[in-house]
């Protein structure tokens, strides 16, 4: 067969990848098909990848020996560590093994951009257009890399999950920004000859361009709080994607382009969904510090009120005679691991005959969805699992609204103006006709405001950890 | 520009419209399985890192596209399993009973 023949089909096996690709993910519109569509992705991930293993060797010149072991082996010990690391992650652990899995895609991208700029620099193939997608790679790759490796941190909890705000952190984050900038333009400029570069300044360059992206890419996530992880990783993994789609145009590879694409137009949009859902802009977010004590406003006309704590029994009776209960699951519930817990009070009182219900907020967890991840993960089924539009105009008809480690998505001061969380969507939980809430303390929620919700007069707070609290209910309904 | 990197951007912009098209309908419910997809997909620079390996002439050039293997194998993979894993999990159970005996309900069988 002639090199174009193969070429040829070579390209269109890359094609029906990508076409998998758009397919599978648009099969993962509903439950029911989700899974068919990770796997037909993954099967046209296959044959992109097989076909490219076998074009490299059958082309003419074929593939050198150290080439292709450096392919087989990597593709081993890789293939071979994430597999493990998948079958063996905890659900709750798996925002944190995502964005593991986000920083190594990001540096594979910064790489296969590095190398072929040390290939062609100070060369006559050096063109103005493949500079800018390189260095517009190097940089996107770099941050996402050690931006994601922190975000993985801070959620596995090696680093603090809250904000660390670096003295002048801002202005250090701004400052690589411009040599980054600077570096990028000096590249481009000398490639189109205008500046006069010889190929060892130009790599002394991109090496100081991958250095300022690196760091960047640290002190951009670090001053970001826990409970922004979510869109901070969805951000990131658009950034590989784009970062995957000008490797792309660098090698001059339709697959990737396609793919990367697809890739961050799907990561920017859940980006924008999060920050909608928390009411806050992206630019604001990546601003960090939110909530960190300046700044905040004082919560006007709270409406003073006392806090009425509730015993165990108390609730359990409550419960255990409603005939609608929903479930309002946070961020406490995801780190007490108590998601197990609430599916068992859950099906205990349906053993009782009473309706339950579960209100996820979009924000709930720590990555986009988490929540329902967790909840399926304990066996909740998923027509249970309401989202929030839908879920809000039942509250009123619910006889106890039990809040699990939620805090500002609950509080009613959203809906004034005036206050940090003032038009942040929340679910309606004050409209239920009584309110059950298990916390461990009076402590603040994220936006650092107090609950106006704690303080109504319908609400009990059962003052535990979510796992104990769950735990203690659980035996006091089995009482009853 | 040259007429193929013309072409390339005209992909890359009607892949984006795909995309955007694509994801706007995913219920909040599959967020998470959906980015954890998304996040293999882009495990497809692992193509990238191949067929740099097959024009690498340099001990530097070996070793960046070995580690790029690495890298991107892992995320393939890992990615893959990871979603798959996630995906297992959700089922729709028999409708709950109004009353009465649930028996042991979904606690079989997991994983």
């Amino acid at each position: 067969m002639s090199q174009e023949w193969i070429y040829t089909i070579v390209f269109f096996a890359w094609l029906i990848g990508a076409a998998a690709f758009v397919l599978g993910l648009h099969r993962m519109n509903s439950p029911a098909t989700a899974r068919d569509g990770n796997r037909l992705s993954a099967v046209g991930m296959t044959i992109a990848v097989a076909t490219t293993l076998a074009y490299l060797v059958t082309r003419e010149g074929g593939l050198s020996g150290t080439a292709l072991v450096i392919i087989v082996v990597g593709f081993l010990i890789g293939g071979g560590i994430g597999l493990q690391m998948a079958r063996t992650v905890k659900m709750t652990a798996m925002p944190q093994l995502v964005s593991l899995f986000n920083a190594v895609g990001g540096g594979a991208a910064a790489l296969v951009a590095i190398d072929d700029f040390l290939k062609v620099a100070g060369t006559p193939e050096e063109t103005l257009s493949t500079a800018i997608f390189v260095v517009v790679g190097v940089v996107i790759g770099c941050v996402t890399f050690t931006g994601s490796l922190i975000a993985s941190g801070k959620l596995q909890g090696l680093i603090a999950g809250k904000p660390i705000l670096i003295p002048g952190g801002r202005l250090v984050t701004f400052g690589l920004a411009i040599v980054a900038v600077a570096g990028l333009l000096v590249l481009i400029l000398g490639s189109a000859g205008t500046i006069g570069l010889d190929g060892p300044t130009s790599s002394l360059v991109l090496g100081l361009v991958i250095a300022a992206g690196l760091v960047f890419g640290v002190t951009m996530v670090l001053p970001i709080g826990g409970a922004d992880m979510p869109v901070v990783i969805s951000l990131l993994n658009s950034f590989t994607g784009t970062a995957a789609a000008m490797a792309g145009f660098v090698i001059g590879n339709p697959v990737l382009i396609i793919a990367g694409a697809l890739v961050g137009a799907s990561g920017g949009i859940l980006t924008k969904l999060m920050a909608d859902a928390m009411n806050r802009s992206i630019l604001n977010i990546i601003a960090g510090g939110f909530g960190g004590g300046e700044g905040t406003m004082a919560v006007v006309g709270a409406g003073g009120g006392t806090v009425r704590e509730v015993s165990a029994d108390d609730a359990a009776i409550q419960l255990a005679y409603a005939q609608h209960v929903i479930v309002v699951p946070g961020y406490g519930l995801a780190v007490a691991q108590a998601q197990h817990a609430v599916r068992e009070l859950a099906e205990l009182l349906e053993s009782r005959g009473v309706d339950v219900k579960y209100a996820i907020h979009p924000v709930a967890g720590r990555m986009p969805g988490h929540m329902n991840v967790l909840l399926a993960e304990a066996n909740v089924p998923y027509p249970q699992l309401k989202e929030m539009e839908e879920i809000n105009p039942e509250f009123e008809r619910c006889d106890v609204a039990l809040v699990i480690g939620a805090n500002d998505v609950t509080n009613p001061a959203a809906r004034r103006a005036g206050t940090p969380v003032s038009g942040m969507p929340i679910l309606d939980v004050d409209r239920a006709k009584s309110i059950i809430v298990i916390k461990r303390s009076m402590g603040r929620g994220y936006a650092g405001i107090d609950n106006e919700l704690y303080t109504d007069p319908k609400t009990g707070m059962l003052f535990a950890d979510a796992k104990d609290g769950l735990a203690s209910l659980i035996a006091a309904v089995k009482a009853v | 520009m040259s007429q193929d990197l013309l072409y390339a951007i005209a992909i890359f912009t009607l892949a984006i419209l795909v995309g955007v098209e694509v994801i706007s309908k995913v219920p909040a419910t599959l967020h998470t399985p959906l980015m954890s997809g998304a996040n293999s997909i882009h495990g497809i620079v692992l193509v990238g890192a191949m067929l740099i390996a097959s024009t690498a002439d340099s001990p530097l050039s070996y070793t960046l596209a070995f580690v790029a293997t690495v890298f991107g194998a892992a995320n393939v993979v890992g990615g893959y399993v990871v979603t798959d894993r996630m995906l297992q999990m959700f089922r729709k159970k028999p409708a709950p009973a109004k009353a009465g005996s649930d028996g042991a309900p979904g606690a079989a069988a997991n994983g």
